[in-house]
């Protein structure tokens, strides 16, 4: 599976530690990697040529300081250009427009319209904007039923006739906006192919009547390799302003995105990350940057927590970590709410750094079933205080979890070491890493490269490179 | 509460995660012991996975020898990359290619379509229909056309004699059963219905129940769009199929629904999906200019043969995978 970009480049670059200047040549294998990354990311082939070429003009003599290694420093230049190329800055929605102001969702057959313009809607609604939805896809049985719903739960009113056609609908539902006093308008209509040239000339037709200020292009996060046919043949017929990316709740990696920007030159301003209403946000381009070179997500991570994890009791094990009182009865319960957050190789996928290929996901499940099992068979007050555990109740433990002496001496000994590790974690100090975890970066611990534009803390070191044992540690480890 | 408490329960569990993979790492290290290396020293030596060096090496070889430029071959790689075959798939088909040293760029053409070929074959393609009713349950993520997919699949047995009933256990998408009904009426099925919000493997079983009481020949079953990495759904989903099973009965076939414009993402469905029991894919939305590569190098990883493609919106429109079709459409130019 896919390793991250600095994981990669560390195999790339190991020999030139400490070289002044990164020469064509080393750029060039890099960039090997970099063509990989992006493709696998589902960036179109064409757009990733041109953005290789950029990259390299960057990276060639760039000077490569003293406290990073190469590699790092060519997934700063890689990122830096994936934001720019993602268009720096969010781009936000237009405005200031005399109501009512009309927005026009278009795009293929299950790409979101529809949920899209729903969340649109309540999204006008709670910045005190009085919406009107426009159900016009008249072609899908039940599109007009499902946006009618969808605008009732928003309680946003939705405006439809299905036995009228898209264009005399939309005239109707402006005449109504405008009389009744209706801010913003967001048109759901049909999917369509880019390709179907009755149905892309409607289209222009609806765009005609509407006069919108906002025509966005619903696009599945998904998409592959079409990104680009589609963004085109899309602004062929419209003038599409923005894009909306959808169904970035999945695991895609959502390469579209660059595809479409490169090429088209549309910008991304709205993506969609969930089902619920609310579950529309603006885009942020070096978040993109971060999911498309698979740097982990750590925000994602924190928003799976979210939803994992009850809010008192994930405050009290924050703070009880913090204070390094971590106890098994904390461990036991914590595997319980990752399950919750998806499969572990999912979790693992999320850290920076931390999916690599030694770490697979099915060995992991095996190991923690393992270490439940030697947990559930220890007594409530040996759990509180795994010191008490001497001799003999390892010998019960063992039996009783069915594994053997070394197993449970294995858990008690990292055990102990991971507490440590917290110990020092909540005093302020850096993260230490953790053996074959390389590039664990986390927001107010060591933010990788993968926090970019949304790291906390001060980079103590390069992620990605082998962590180094803390001296700390090391003295205990001495003692033992 | 505060988004610094989350950022710390994230913490928290990304601290769990850590001590998990580290007990792996030392228990396969031999030792629980914290390993000490000197700085320079790799864990895991990513180049050494095959893929990355292998490149590279593959590159050196080529740069040294006459005949097909390593420009061609890039080209062929990105034709096959173009068409959604992913990155892994289309390198090991030019790899295969080169192996035949041929000496043009037409000629390797026609060793990858020969290639491609192969690889689309030794997999039974026919829709099982082995059960009284024969069972077919509809998966796949949100937008896939798996409703229309399910309407299409009726009209396609309804034709054949085998008098189909739907369930709609898609509770959960406003509207999804009303769509159904629409389209069922169109193909003259019936449909079984359930609440909306209620629970889907009720509404399945119901279904089944339904189609055995009215004697019918195959009961199709339309789930909810679910993305493969939300847990609980799928949870859901293998109740779904359990529920199906519980009087014995065993389910023919758990079609995976793929919009044909899904890119690398189409793998990560697949391999999640065939856990719960996914026994066939079908590619929906041919008609536009995707090319659904990524069928391929799902069928090429993981065995699971495309059954169906979705070639328009009338009911008649699925009609059975033909490999060598496809493969001539992956080649044409966009």
């Amino acid at each position: 599976m896919f390793e991250t970009l600095t994981d990669r480049f560390e195999g790339v670059f190991e020999r030139l530690r400490g070289r002044g200047r990164l020469s064509p040549r080393e750029v060039d294998a890099a960039l090997a990697e970099v063509r990989l990354a992006l493709l696998e990311a589902d960036a179109a082939v064409e757009v990733v040529g041109r953005l290789l070429d950029r990259i390299r003009t960057r990276a060639v003599g760039a000077e490569v300081s003293r406290s990073v290694s190469p590699g790092h420093q060519v997934v700063k230049i890689v990122h830096e250009s994936l934001i720019e190329t993602l268009g720096g800055r969010a781009v936000p929605l237009v405005s200031g427009r005399p109501p009512p102001a009309v927005t026009l969702m278009v795009g293929l057959q299950g790409s979101g319209k529809t949920t899209s313009a729903a969340k649109l809607a309540y999204l006008h609604k709670r910045a005190g904007k009085r919406v009107l939805l426009v159900a016009a896809d008249l072609v899908r049985p039940g599109a007009v039923e499902q946006l009618a719903l969808l605008g009732e739960r928003i309680a946003v009113p939705v405006f439809s006739d299905s036995r009228s056609s898209p264009v005399p609908l939309v005239r109707a539902a402006l005449r109504r906006a405008r009389r009744e006093g209706f801010g913003k308008v967001v048109v759901d209509t049909a999917g369509r192919l880019q390709v179907d040239r009755a149905l892309m000339r409607e289209l222009a037709a609806i765009d005609k009547a509407a006069d919108p200020e906002e025509v966005l292009l619903v696009l599945d996060a998904m998409t592959g390799q079409q990104a680009v046919s589609v963004a085109r043949g899309f602004l062929e017929h419209t003038d599409v302003t923005g894009v909306l990316l959808s169904k970035l709740d999945s695991d895609a990696r959502g390469g579209a995105a660059i595809s479409v920007k490169e090429a088209v030159g549309c910008p991304i301003k709205l993506v969609g990350t969930g089902e619920r209403p609310e579950d529309l946000e603006v885009f942020h381009p070096e978040r993109m940057a971060s999911r498309i070179l698979g740097m982990g997500d750590v925000l994602t991570l924190v928003e799976k927590a979210e939803q994992a994890f009850d809010e008192q009791r994930a405050l009290e094990m924050a703070d009880r970590v913090m204070k390094a009182e971590f106890t098994f009865d904390d461990f036991l319960e914590q595997v319980k709410g990752l399950r919750r957050m998806g499969s572990f190789g999912e979790v693992l996928g999320m850290i920076p750094g931390a999916r690599t290929a030694s770490a697979d996901p099915q060995v992991i499940d095996r190991e923690i079933r393992r270490s439940e099992a030697i947990i559930r068979s220890m007594t409530p007050a040996e759990r509180a205080d795994p010191k008490v555990i001497g001799g003999s109740r390892r010998r019960r433990i063992a039996v009783g979890s069915g594994t053997s002496v070394q197993d449970v001496s294995g858990l008690l000994r990292q055990f102990g070491q991971v507490r440590n590790m917290m110990k020092s974690l909540s005093q302020g100090k850096a993260m230490p890493g953790f053996p074959g975890i390389s590039g664990f970066g986390l927001p107010g611990g060591a933010p990788g490269p993968a926090a970019g534009g949304r790291r906390r803390g001060r980079s103590p070191g390069p992620p990605g490179r082998r962590p180094r044992t803390p001296k700390k540690l090391q003295k205990k480890k001495r003692k033992r | 509460m505060s988004p610094v408490g989350w950022v710390l329960s994230a913490v928290a569990a990304v601290v769990v995660v850590s001590l998990i993979v580290w007990m792996v790492r030392s228990r396969a290290a031999g030792s629980g012991a914290l390993p000490t290396r000197g700085r320079g020293e790799r864990l895991d030596d990513s180049s050494r996975q095959p893929g990355v060096r292998q490149l590279g090496m593959r590159m050196q070889a080529l740069l040294s020898r006459p005949g097909m430029s390593e420009e061609v071959w890039q080209e062929l790689e990105e034709e096959l990359i173009a068409a959604d075959m992913g990155v892994e798939a289309a390198g090991l088909v030019v790899e295969a290619v080169r192996r035949t040293d041929p000496p043009g760029a037409d000629e390797a053409k026609e060793v990858i379509r020969a290639e491609l070929n192969r690889i689309l074959s030794g997999v039974d393609r026919r829709l099982r229909l082995d059960g009284d009713p024969s069972i077919l349950v509809v998966v796949g993520v949100n937008g896939a056309g798996k409703t229309t997919t399910v309407a299409k699949l009726a009209a396609r047995l309804n034709e054949s004699g085998h008098r189909p009933i739907i369930g709609a256990a898609d509770t959960y998408r406003p509207a999804a059963d009303t769509q159904l009904m629409t389209w069922a009426e169109r193909v003259g099925v019936q449909v079984v219905r359930g609440r909306s919000g209620g629970d889907p493997a009720a509404v399945a079983y119901d279904a089944l129940q339904a189609g055995r009481a009215r004697g019918a020949g195959a009961v199709i079953v339309d789930t909810a769009g679910r993305f493969q990495t939300r847990h609980n759904l799928m949870e859901e989903l293998s109740k779904i199929i359990r529920v199906l099973g519980r009087d014995g009965d065993r389910v023919s076939e758990v079609l995976l629904v793929m919009d044909a414009a899904t890119g690398q993402n189409g793998l990560a469905q697949a391999r999640r999906f065939v856990e719960v029991g996914v026994t066939g894919i079908v590619l929906a939305k041919m008609d536009g200019t995707a090319k659904g590569g990524v069928a391929l190098a799902v069928e090429r990883e993981l065995s699971l043969p495309v059954k169906f493609i979705g070639v328009g919106e009338g009911v008649e429109d699925l009609i059975p995978f033909d490999g060598p079709v496809f493969v001539d459409a992956l080649l044409s130019p966009a």
